[in-house]
């Protein structure tokens, strides 16, 4: 009865006021997953904490405010609260409706960083300056276009009934159109956010059903084009020393090996319960480049001990445990799609992220979701909560 | 897996959506586990490593202690001088290594830039002096004599000098008092290396990577009480090493001072007199080689025969010490290792090695004594000494009839000495040794002391050699291939020697014995151990260590570590062999004796003069002379290699020492005003309430003029061979 699905349950409801709406049975704040959305407040509050100890000395950074990071956290959750109540609003379904207009939005976005527009930051040009100190990662907003407009392609068909799976055209189709920005964010070069996207590719691809000689064929090329970039040198030399430094940590500890070395040993040093806020020597004295952001781990690590940095790993598991409780109970595959590719990104990126401070993965540029500091991803993380929710309140209720 | 039918979901995407959420959980799993091995399994380790990273030490160097002569005086101090560094880690850090900074700096202190660079290069095995082979992470001192103009110029204008410091520093100061250098007994301090900190790390006295380090002489023996320990201030500092808190301070303590037995006047006229010695000598024609002497090298050590402390000890050739004050240059570290120059780094008292010639008679003829011989029997003291048609004679080819083993010191007679050695040796069995050999006079030898460190607060003693039986066998054992290889049997005199060396050169022959009964052949003995030896006659037979060090003083005077003479034994023979020993050698100086003519006016009746020359040859080179002389309270034993006989060229300069330390003059006439030493000194210097030690005046020693030296009337010529 895919039908019965456009409507939401409350048109047939009785008028009633705004407050009783809100606190009926069936209203979006009681259908609302408040795990995923405590926990994802909790570590955007987290990392607010983090952020300002790790930035409130560097002078240089913060332009003599030691609670500019912290305000600037804070004020990144608060428009990424809004763009997830917008998402709710608006709710997946129509997002479905929008998807060529955000898919040709995300192109000329991410084209213009190519252009003078673009601004290079850590080796990687892929940002856009705005001005008034803001700036844009484009990259951030493609994972969720990439995945809306896969899940549109191969769920369309499915959910109207007429196939089982996606055929063999519609995956090829959904492909090419993942394809064209992740081309042109890998000229950037922002390796970090290709590799990310490449998960959500394969995470969605699974989730749609798409035949196993897709999936498969999609991890051997995964495989095969990274030896084709490492072969042909198309990397940069920044990149090729951030693999030989994770190959070897002691490989030059005070140049290529350092973050990762100082990294380790900020981690390390917290113990159980870590040396307390603002108190972890590693971190007040500046030793881990780019704390605030892409090692933002690390002041967790150090500060709050085993205690802390296990809250985090906990928290990023009560959301990816709910995200993947709510794929499975959805009752339309696009639902479950979109809630799949939300899944591969947030468990790849923070596994990238927190792998590369405790030294078991390689280091790349990539932002823990809500704990680090930056708008973009914050914002997009946001957006894709709120992607989630949406798909849980317009749930037919399994009651 | 839940399963809900009625979506029409198929099972595919279920089971993929639970393969999903596996994966992502062991994900998470995976970092927890790792998480849990850095911060539990291996927090301590990367805690200590946080702390070490963020802890800055800042070293301020103890002052080193002083030392001081017996009186007072010191040999080696400190002064205060303007000490240009460079921080090797910031120059690193700069674009061009710090070139121009260097460069810059050089024209300031008008250096060229190469040598600026090479100060500040560090040592490996391919650099060459001069170089920094301390630790990278201290400055390393460019000049440290900085001017106060230049100084100020690199202070004025810090933005232009990065790393650069000019700081007045206390840099080690050897002053010489009185011309007494003193240079190798002192030694000299460098750089510690990394490897001296990793050893030291857990002793109780650990290096810093500041530290200078005694590498010879006192400085390094007494390096520990020396060195003090630095005042280390810990400082909390941030990646780029801004200061952020102070954690601890250590307070410094300086470093004690150390008083000798030496004492500052006697050894400048022991280092004069022995190079005056060499100088003269070096005038004089060699009858043997018919060349002028080459006198290449000398020693003198003064000894207090009572205890064993050392009063002067002098080498030749010397240096100055302070050469090696702020890192040797280049050049000058070429100088001091280099054959040209003869090794002047060595001290020719505890390491210089020679056969010791009649000087070792005194341990033969207390040999013979031991093996049963009376000290006072007749014993023949022909021409020559006869053996398988080989003759030995006596260096003058002069035979004294049947004398006593007293007489043969006095004549210095090799024949009764050749006599006894060749009897012990066969009666220990010859070339086929009994099992139960006495061997008393190579026994005799090592328990006088010889082939063996007499354990002086020195660096580095020789031990010699007594070439006995055992010795034989591992030398031959060692050498006799290439023996084998060079030997030619009827060949030149090397080639025939080899060849012999190589069929039976592990036995011990009846020459071999007869020129050990003489101190000649394998034998090498340095002149420590001869002092310690004839100071042991001396005091009555007490083999004593010898010592410089005197008594350790805290810097604030308040405590007081005396070093006491230690003994390592006893001399091997009766009471009467060393009354009768001391009496032949009484005799040496007296009418006759070999030394006479050098100790005309002596007053033999107040100060008992006792004394042995010998002239020890060695193959290939002029020979060596030795006098080993004592009184009751001092043994002067002095020796020059290539330098011809005993009485001969070293008596003047003994003679010399002798007058200046009783105040005598050359008829015998004492002036105890005059007198340097009359008694050996017991007394510490005086210690000031605050800790200091106020040092003496002291004057340099003036020689004395030709007219003084004017030989009094009764003294004959001098025999043609003074052996």
């Amino acid at each position: 009865m895919p039908t019965a699905n456009k409507f939401s349950v409350s048109r047939y409801a009785p008028e009633r006021g705004p407050m009783a709406r809100l606190t009926a049975r069936d209203s979006v704040l009681r259908r609302l997953d408040w795990p995923i959305l405590l926990s994802s407040l909790a570590l955007s509050f987290l990392g607010a904490l983090l952020v300002w100890s790790a930035t409130r000395n560097r002078t240089t950074l913060n332009q003599g405010d030691p609670y500019y990071f912290l305000a600037r956290h804070a004020l990144n959750t608060g428009i990424g609260l809004v763009l997830m109540i917008g998402t709710i609003w608006l709710g997946h379904r129509t997002l479905r409706g929008a998807v060529p207009v955000l898919y040709g939005l995300s192109l000329v976005l991410i084209l213009a960083v190519l252009t003078p527009l673009g601004a290079t930051i850590n080796g990687a040009h892929a940002w856009i300056v705005i001005g008034g100190g803001f700036s844009l990662q484009p990259s951030e907003f493609v994972k969720i276009t990439i995945i809306l407009v896969m899940a549109m392609l191969l769920a369309t068909r499915v959910d109207a009934g007429d196939l089982a799976h996606p055929d063999h055209r519609t995956v090829v189709k959904s492909l090419c159109l993942a394809a064209a920005p992740m081309g042109i964010v890998m000229l950037m070069p922002d390796l970090g956010s290709v590799m990310v996207m490449v998960v959500i590719v394969l995470g969605v691809l699974l989730a749609s059903g798409a035949s196993n000689r897709w999936v498969i064929g999609l991890l051997a090329s995964g495989v095969g084009g990274a030896v084709l970039i490492w072969q042909l040198g198309v990397l940069d030399e920044y990149q090729i020393n951030r693999f030989a430094a994770f190959a070897n940590p002691e490989l030059d500890p005070a140049g290529v090996g350092y973050n990762t070395n100082q990294a380790r040993i900020a981690i390390g040093s917290g113990g159980l319960t870590g040396s307390g806020l603002f108190k972890g020597s590693q971190t007040t004295g500046q030793f881990v480049p780019e704390q605030q952001t892409d090692f933002v781990f690390t002041v967790a690590g150090e500060e709050l001990g085993f205690v802390g940095a296990g809250l985090i790993l906990v928290l990023l598991g009560v959301i990816l445990w709910r995200a993947c409780v709510i794929a499975r109970e959805t009752t339309e595959l696009y639902g479950t799609i979109v809630c799949a590719g939300i899944i591969a990104w947030f468990a790849f990126q923070s596994f990238e992220n927190i792998g590369m401070t405790l030294g078991i993965m390689p280091v790349a540029g990539l932002p823990l979701p809500f704990v680090s500091y930056g708008g973009s991803s914050m914002f997009a993380v946001w957006i894709a909560v709120g992607l989630l929710q949406s798909i849980k309140v317009q749930r037919p209720l399994s009651a | 897996m839940t399963n809900v039918p009625e979506t029409g979901r198929t099972s595919r995407v279920q089971i993929r959506l639970v393969i999903m959420q596996v994966l992502v959980f062991s994900m998470l799993i995976t970092l927890g586990g790792r998480l849990w091995f850095l911060q539990i399994r291996n927090g301590a380790e990367y805690y200590h490593e946080a702390k070490s990273n963020h802890v800055q030490r800042v070293v301020q160097p103890a002052v080193r202690g002083s030392i001081l002569d017996a009186r007072g005086v010191p040999l080696a101090d400190n002064e205060t001088r303007l000490v240009v560094s460079a921080s090797r880690t910031a120059l690193m850090k700069m674009k061009d290594k710090g070139k121009g900074v260097m460069t810059r700096l050089a024209g300031v202190l008008d250096m060229t830039p190469k040598e600026v660079m090479d100060k500040v290069r560090l040592c490996d095995s391919q650099t060459p002096k001069p170089c920094w082979n301390g630790s990278p992470y201290q400055p390393i001192p460019v000049t440290l004599e900085a001017t106060t103009q230049q100084a100020l110029q690199l202070r004025e204008r810090p933005e232009e000098y990065p790393g650069i410091t000019a700081e007045p520093t206390a840099v080690r100061r050897y002053p010489a008092p009185g011309g007494a250098r003193t240079a190798q007994v002192l030694g000299y301090l460098s750089p510690v290396t990394d490897d001296e900190i990793q050893k030291a790390k857990d002793t109780d006295s650990p290096h810093l990577r500041s530290d200078q380090v005694g590498r010879s002489g006192i400085e390094r023996t007494y390096d520990r009480q020396l060195r003090g320990k630095a005042q280390v201030t810990s400082y909390e500092v941030d990646n780029l090493g801004r200061v952020m808190g102070q954690t601890k301070s250590d307070p410094g303590v300086a470093g004690s001072t150390l008083v000798t037995s030496i004492d500052a006047r006697v050894q400048a006229v022991a280092e004069f007199e022995l190079q005056q010695a060499m100088k003269v000598v070096r005038n004089e024609t060699d009858n043997i080689t018919g060349r002028k002497y080459e006198a290449d090298s000398g020693a003198v050590v003064v000894m207090e025969a009572r205890t064993g402390r050392i009063v002067a000890m002098a080498s030749q050739p010397d240096y100055d010490p302070n050469t090696w004050v702020g890192g040797i240059s280049g050049a000058d570290y070429a100088k001091l290792t280099s054959k040209s120059s003869n090794y002047p780094l060595l001290n020719r008292g505890i390491q210089g090695m020679a056969p010791a010639g009649s000087i070792f008679k005194v341990v033969s003829a207390s040999a013979a004594v031991r093996a049963g011989y009376k000290f006072n029997d007749k014993y023949n003291c022909s021409s020559s000494y006869s053996l398988g048609g080989r003759s030995f004679a006596n260096f003058e080819s002069k035979g004294h009839g049947p004398i006593t083993l007293g007489e043969a010191l006095k004549f210095s007679c090799n024949t009764v000495f050749y006599a006894l050695g060749h009897k012990e040796w066969q009666r220990d069995g010859g070339l086929s040794p009994k099992k139960d050999a006495h061997d008393w006079f190579y026994r005799t030898a090592r328990e006088f002391g010889l082939g063996s460190e007499t354990g002086i607060d020195l660096p580095n003693e020789v031990k010699g050699r007594i070439p006995d039986r055992q010795w034989k066998q591992s030398f031959w054992a060692a050498n006799k291939n290439s023996w084998c290889k060079q030997g030619k049997r009827g060949g030149t005199y090397v080639e025939q020697i080899a060849y012999e060396s190589c069929l039976e050169g592990n036995q011990l022959k009846a020459y071999d014995s007869i020129n050990f009964a003489i101190g000649q052949g394998d034998v090498l003995v340095t002149p420590i151990q001869m002092a310690t030896a004839y100071s042991a006659i001396s005091n009555g037979g007490t083999l004593y260590n010898p010592t410089v060090g005197k008594a350790v003083i805290s810097p604030d005077g308040k405590h007081v570590e005396m070093v006491a003479p230690q003994s390592h034994g006893r001399l091997p023979i009766s009471a009467q062999t060393i009354a009768d020993l001391d009496k032949g050698l009484r005799t040496v100086v007296e009418p006759g004796g070999t030394a006479a003519w050098r100790f005309g006016g002596w007053p033999q009746d107040k100060i008992p003069m006792h004394a042995k020359t010998g002239t020890a040859q060695v193959y290939g080179k002029q020979t060596t002379s030795w006098l080993a002389t004592y009184t009751k309270d001092f043994t002067i034993v002095m020796t020059i290699s290539q330098g011809g006989t005993g009485s001969g060229a070293s008596g003047p300069a003994v003679r010399n020492l002798y007058n200046a330390i009783y105040g005598l003059t050359m008829d015998g006439k004492q002036d105890l005003k005059r007198a340097l030493l009359p008694a050996p000194e017991t007394k510490l210097p005086r210690i000031n309430p605050d800790g200091s030690i106020d040092s003496p005046e002291i004057r340099p020693y003036v020689p004395p003029s030709p007219e003084e030296l004017e030989p009094p009337a009764l003294a004959g010529p001098p025999p043609t061979r003074h052996d």
